[in-house]
């Protein structure tokens, strides 16, 4: 009887010691826990330095998808008008956010490092037709020396597609 | 004062008190979230409103974050659909959230919040409640909170749905059960009192509190109490798990909102019983020369009150419904029977004045 009167006060005692501990919670939308490294997040299509874009419109990634979610359609590059190294790019590139599952087979498969998973979470929309990134949402800016795409370029430069051979990072 | 003035100041005064009692439990449900966000390592309502309070490093810091949450969820429950289902007994369905709020502000009648204030209270009466001088004030307050289970068990049956029927026939099983145990308990203060006056028996405990003269009445009557509100450990008739939500499942809208508003008045005003009955009322340091003061002591108890309720919710799990029966009559009967006829006794002995030596001895 008395020992369970003591086990009752004990469980009062630590629901009391926690009412005094400052709360664990993070207040998100001020406050934002940084993400791991790895961590798989929204896609990014990255670019050259000089501006150009890493994809080439090869449709890798979608081929790698195991949900569907990727549509690649793509299109020549002339020296006037380029926006990629070597021969195609991509004109249209779409990713459903309501199908990817955020494996990152995409970026295994893509052979010029175009497709990053990179750390941004905040995919929520109000309707189906806005889960479709298009190549817009998905591009990162142009770099600082860099010039927009489509670029005029002095033919001859940028012939292949993958202009030198890297190590996978 | 005449009867008809009396009347009137009553009903000015019941008026200003419900709805002081109201804001009140519109906090409460406030208190018992951050109360308890705060037991379990959470935060709890601060988004609805905050009071800005610039600091010295420029960013402004947000005082009392939340303090609108009641009102937040008041606007948000009134904008609600509230349907009526099909099969549901149209009368009795809408009748039962009124049945279990009036009860809980009823209670509050008899309640002395304050002492003698002289042009505040009428000549005739010794302290400040809405019906000052009731002399059957216990008895009623017992009489209403048994009206109370009505609106829980017709609710539960006018809804036409098992799991309703499930929480009423448990809420009504439990107040059979610790409603005894709780009449056992509340008798003492008046027999110790010799009055059923809720202002006599607190200025009866007047240098010596009843929880100090009768500890165990004071535990029994805190834990039949707890089962009387149907708050956890014993809100069996509202499991989650088992019931989804017991009584309310078919309710919507404010009219589950009332329900919420019962439970909580009944919260302040057992309180305030438990404070008048064991913990002086409102007597306190100074209570004789600044009757006002009355009015924040029993606040303040009444507010104690409130937080041992939350810290309980916060710690233990709910009974089983056999260990509920089981400890209602096998554990909590008994021992405030026996400890009613002790007391009984040794009010007699003292009267006969077996106790005359000894007190003399300890110079009472």
């Amino acid at each position: 009887m008395f020992e369970a009167i003591i086990e009752l006060a004990r469980g009062m005692g630590i629901t009391l010691k926690h009412f005094f501990q400052p709360p664990v919670t993070i207040q998100y939308p001020e406050i934002k826990r940084p993400v791991r490294n790895r961590f798989k997040g929204r896609h990014e299509l990255k670019r050259y330095d000089n501006g150009l874009e890493r994809c080439i419109g090869c449709s890798l990634c979608a081929a790698a998808c195991p949900a569907d979610a990727i549509f690649v359609e793509a299109a020549e590059n002339t020296d006037e008008q380029r926006f990629s190294p070597g021969e195609r790019y991509a004109r249209v590139y779409e990713i459903n956010m309501l199908r990817c599952i955020f494996c990152g087979y995409c970026e295994d498969a893509c052979p010029t490092q175009a497709i990053v998973l990179e750390h941004n979470y905040e995919l929520s929309f109000y309707d189906r037709q806005s889960a479709i990134y298009t190549k817009d949402m998905l591009i990162v800016d142009v770099p600082v020396n860099g010039r927009p795409t489509p670029q005029t370029v002095e033919p001859g430069v940028f012939n292949r597609a993958i202009p030198e051979m890297e190590n996978p990072k | 004062m005449t009867i008809g003035q009396i009347a009137l100041w009553g009903l000015v005064v019941g008026f200003i008190m419900s709805m002081v009692v109201i804001t009140g439990f519109a906090y409460t449900t406030l208190l018992e979230r951050k109360v308890l966000a705060r037991m379990q390592a959470r935060v709890g309502p601060n988004r609805a409103g905050y009071i800005p309070f610039p600091t010295r490093t420029g960013r402004e810091k947000k005082l009392l974050a939340g303090f609108m949450q009641p009102a937040a969820d008041a606007v948000k429950l009134f904008f609600k659909e509230d349907p009526t289902p099909a099969k549901a007994d149209w009368l009795v369905y809408n009748l039962a959230p009124m049945l279990a709020v009036i009860p809980a502000i009823l209670i509050l009648a008899v309640i002395p919040w304050a002492g003698k204030i002289p042009g505040l209270v009428p000549e005739q009466y010794n302290y400040f409640a809405i019906v000052p001088g009731l002399n059957v004030a216990v008895l009623f307050i017992l009489a209403v909170t048994s009206i109370s289970v009505y609106g829980v068990v017709l609710a539960g049956w006018a809804s036409n749905s098992k799991y309703a029927v499930l929480g009423g026939i448990r809420a009504s099983a439990q107040m059979i059960s610790y409603e005894l145990a709780m009449s056992l308990s509340v008798l003492i203060p008046v027999m110790l009192a010799n009055s059923m006056d809720m202002g006599v028996i607190v200025e009866a405990q007047k240098g010596h509190w009843y929880v100090f003269l009768q500890p165990v009445a004071a535990i029994i009557f805190s834990i039949a109490a707890l089962a009387e509100l149907q708050r956890a450990p014993f809100d069996l008739l509202e499991a989650e798990q088992e019931l989804s939500a017991g009584f309310n499942v078919e309710y919507a809208g404010m009219r589950f909102g009332m329900f919420f508003m019962a439970e909580y008045m009944k919260m302040i005003s057992l309180s305030a019983i438990a404070a008048t009955l064991f913990f002086g009322g409102y007597r306190g340091p100074f209570v004789d020369q600044i009757p006002v003061l009355g009015f924040v002591y029993l606040f303040l108890k009444i507010f104690i009150g409130l937080f041992l309720m939350i810290w309980i919710r916060a710690t233990f799990p709910r009974l089983r419904y056999d260990q509920l029966m089981l400890f209602g009559w096998k554990v909590l009967l008994p021992v405030s029977v026996i400890n009613f006829m002790i007391v009984a006794v040794f009010i007699v002995l003292a009267a006969e004045g077996v106790f005359a030596p000894i007190a003399n001895f300890f110079g009472f």
